[in-house]
């Protein structure tokens, strides 16, 4: 047997688990696994710029593939970069396993140079992580490291890495290397318990008023089937969240795009006047559900999840299933028997027509109007990340995904500078797909360095910046909830997007007219070897509709102002529809309610 | 649909986990407890009679839903085995504290007799003081305390309670 080093234990233990990319940074505390990579041909280093950027790669790679995505960083400074990383990656259970180096273990909790207790720092924002003590625990915590991210509810774990683990020589055979791990604590449950399973199908079947609320669950679980046919057969309309855009083909009629508090009117409708929510995966956060008590308060919970802690966390529950989705889902499938669209059907149709997702067509580049381009020009098949604000909601309304994994956003931490980093780590696994990076001026700038990493690495991402010149959506809170004092939000002062991408070796261009958009997008979605950034000149002052405000209830959702002239212009096939008539229905939907 | 906050009367649980006995693992119980905002009364630690398992006694207050949330947070961390909520089953919880107090010659055969009738023991006789160890449920330890505080108690240690299902059950 050969004796190997630490370093090269490592990388071995990765091959196994069929890492193809690791996202990292070079420095002091990690420079026996450089070492060792300087001539490993199996598994390619991504040379990033700042390790946040590297953190956000492997997150894009593991969302868009649902393979376990590597980040690497030293010890001290590198260790805190990856940390908004990795928080980013707890918040919407996306697994990555971030290796930091680590002073030698003698020199632990001596404050040597770069020494950070990464162990301490990364505890609440990973599901769980490892400090490796002696070169021989290698194998065996890697694997348990790549089991615990990517089993169960899926997370990201961090292994920190002493210098003198990875330096240390043992006698090793890779064949040793094991990846059937049991973990006797830790053993995640993906069936569900059959008779809750029989009692859910029992009250869809009983449900007069029934909806699907489907979360990121849903689409790590790649419960696409399985959902689509629990709508079909049953008629249940089906609402996402924005981790679980895809979960349904959103352009299946079946499909009410996202609810919450930029969600669709329709959907909030949908949810506040069911007497059965069918959450799937999803975990009630406060962006969909508002006022608590307001949410869906006339409507009996069936939650199917496979984290126990989530269930009762934060709604009460009638009809709990702790279980992987999928699998719950093909099992209730024995039990559903189809339904008819209903009176329950027609009205939430009435509401679609009502209140439509719609923005003026009216010559001028709005936002929306420009990621409505991005859709049609694309033919919705791009692999979409974002930044996060306003942008990343008209992203959401507007560019209507057709399968699990193909919009790729910071959900639930709400990361700005997320996009970017995520599409180059998205265009690695995909070199062959559209990979568009619909992001704003500001989250642009947050991890704009990464333009040089997709620069070198020839990667034709699209970097669609909606570009208001200002920080749109806490513009937007000053604007509606703090009598328009505009703190510190004004980005006028702002790069040339243009000249900033040339001079990182990347193609610029601006838009600043409705027509030019689609010539725009078509020239930058045939290059084939370098990034393009596109400035889209938007108007400031445009505000994301709808809107229920933080911590209300539907009663208090905000819809445009223009909606109604608005929808007199798209209206023209004729068909009859009166307010008196839905109104009366709604009263007699709403004054019942069905909760024992 | 109600809401999920403040419904509900709040009682005090004792839970114990078993963990494995890994570096670390009591930094996870309790950033875990002061991370998602649940109050400890006491929490006390030690290794069982399997080496590498290790046993965690918390007493937490809350109303049954926060009690839930804490067990199932419990249970989500890789390295609890098990975890136990005592106030469903029959159990005994002891305590051991330590009291140093004020003892003039006047007041001897008095502390010695309250002492006595609590089945404490006087481990260290001072010039002025007794070091009295006291095992027994809190509620006990509570009202010796409260017994000797006229004397004047100059500095009290407790472990904390450990508990344990009465029979054959184990956790």
């Amino acid at each position: 047997m050969a004796k190997m080093s630490g370093a090269q234990i490592l990388l071995e233990c990765l091959r196994q688990e069929g890492v193809e990319f690791i996202f990292g940074y070079p420095g002091g505390a990690v420079l026996p696994i450089y070492d060792a990579l300087y001539d490993y041909q199996d598994i390619k280093h991504i040379l990033v710029r700042h390790e946040q950027g590297a953190a956000h790669m492997a997150d894009g790679y593991a969302r868009a593939t649902g393979k376990v995505g590597v980040c690497l960083a030293t010890s001290g400074p590198g260790a805190t970069n990856l940390i908004t990383g990795i928080a980013t990656a707890q918040m919407d259970s996306i697994p990555i396993i971030a290796l930091t180096g680590q002073v030698r273990t003698t020199y632990i909790g001596k404050d040597a140079f770069q020494e950070t207790d990464a162990i301490g720092i990364s505890m609440p924002i990973t599901k769980h992580n490892f400090l490796l003590r002696r070169t021989e625990d290698i194998p065996r915590v890697i694997a348990e490291a790549f089991y615990i991210a990517r089993s169960g509810r899926p997370g990201p774990v961090l292994v920190d890495i002493p210098l003198d683990v990875s330096l240390g020589k043992i006698e090793w055979d890779p064949s040793q290397y094991n990846r059937n791990v049991d973990i006797p604590s830790y053993r995640p449950t993906y069936k569900g318990h059959e008779m809750q399973i029989r009692k859910a199908a029992q009250a869809i079947k009983e449900a007069k008023r029934p909806v699907l609320y489907v979360g990121g669950g849903a689409v790590q679980s790649g419960a696409q089937a399985e959902v689509t046919e629990l709508s079909e057969r049953t008629n249940i309309l089906v609402t996402t969240t924005l981790m679980g855009k895809g979960a349904i083909d959103e352009n299946h009629p079946n499909c009410l795009g996202m609810l919450g508090m930029h969600g669709t009117a329709y959907a909030n409708h949908a949810v506040h006047n069911c007497d059965l929510l069918i959450a799937v995966g999803a975990r009630f956060d406060d962006r969909v559900t508002g006022k608590l008590d307001q949410f869906a308060k006339y409507a009996k919970v069936i939650h199917i999840d496979i984290d126990p802690a989530e269930i009762g966390k934060v709604v009460h529950c009638d009809i709990p299933i702790v279980g992987d989705v999928k699998t719950v889902l093909r099992e209730l499938l024995k039990y559903v028997e189809p339904r008819p669209a209903t009176e329950w059907n027609r009205q939430i149709m009435e509401w679609k027509k009502r209140f439509p997702l719609i923005y003026p067509k009216d010559g001028q580049m709005h936002a929306e109007y420009v990621i409505d381009e991005i859709w049609r020009v694309t033919e919705g098949n791009a692999i979409v990340t974002t930044g996060v604000g306003q942008h990343q909601m008209w992203a959401a309304q507007y560019y209507k995904v057709k399968r699990p994994r193909q919009f790729i956003t910071s959900g639930g931490l709400g990361t700005m500078g997320f996009g970017m980093p995520a599409a180059i780590g998205v265009q690695l696994a995909f070199p062959n797909e559209k990979v568009v990076c619909i992001d704003g001026d500001g989250s642009f700038q947050m991890t704009v360095q990464e333009l040089m990493t997709a620069v070198v690495y020839e990667l034709p991402i699209v970097v669609a910046i909606i570009n208001n010149r200002s920080l749109g959506m806490v513009r937007q809170w000053q604007e509606l909830f703090w009598s328009e004092r505009y703190s510190e939000v004004d980005l006028q002062a702002s790069p040339d997007f243009v000249k900033l991408a040339e001079a990182y070796g990347a193609i610029g261009m601006r838009v600043t007219k409705a027509e030019d958009v689609e010539p725009a997008l078509r020239e930058a979605l045939s290059q084939k070897h370098k990034p393009v950034i596109i400035d889209f000149v938007v108007p400031t002052e445009e505000n994301v509709y709808p809107m229920i405000p933080s911590g209300q209830s539907i009663e208090q959702m905000m819809l445009r102002k223009d909606l109604e002239q608005l929808r007199a212009t798209v209206d023209t096939d004729g068909e009859e529809w009166s307010f008196a008539d839905q109104d009366a229905i709604l009263k007699q939907f709403v004054e019942q309610p069905s909760r024992q | 649909m109600a809401g999920m906050n403040g419904n509900g009367r709040e009682h005090q649980h004792t839970i114990t986990a078993l963990v494995q006995n890994h570096p670390g693992v009591l930094a996870r119980v309790a950033g875990l407890f002061a991370r998602r905002g649940f109050n400890i009364e006491s929490l006390a630690v030690s290794v069982t009679e399997n080496p590498e398992v290790s046993r965690m006694t918390i007493v937490a207050r809350g109303d049954d839903r926060v009690i839930e949330q804490i067990t199932k947070q419990l249970n989500k961390l890789i390295e609890v085995i098990r975890v136990v909520d005592y106030i469903e089953h029959a159990a005994v919880e002891r305590e051991l504290a330590l009291i140093k107090v004020n003892a003039e010659p006047k007041d001897r055969s008095e502390i010695l007799q309250l002492a006595e009738v609590f089945r404490g023991r006087v481990i260290d006789v001072g010039e002025k003081t007794f070091l009295i160890e006291l095992t027994g449920g809190p509620d006990k330890i509570d009202a010796f305390a409260r017994l000797m505080a006229p004397y004047g108690i100059r500095e009290m240690a407790r472990t904390g309670v450990i508990a344990m299902a009465r029979g054959t059950k184990t956790a």
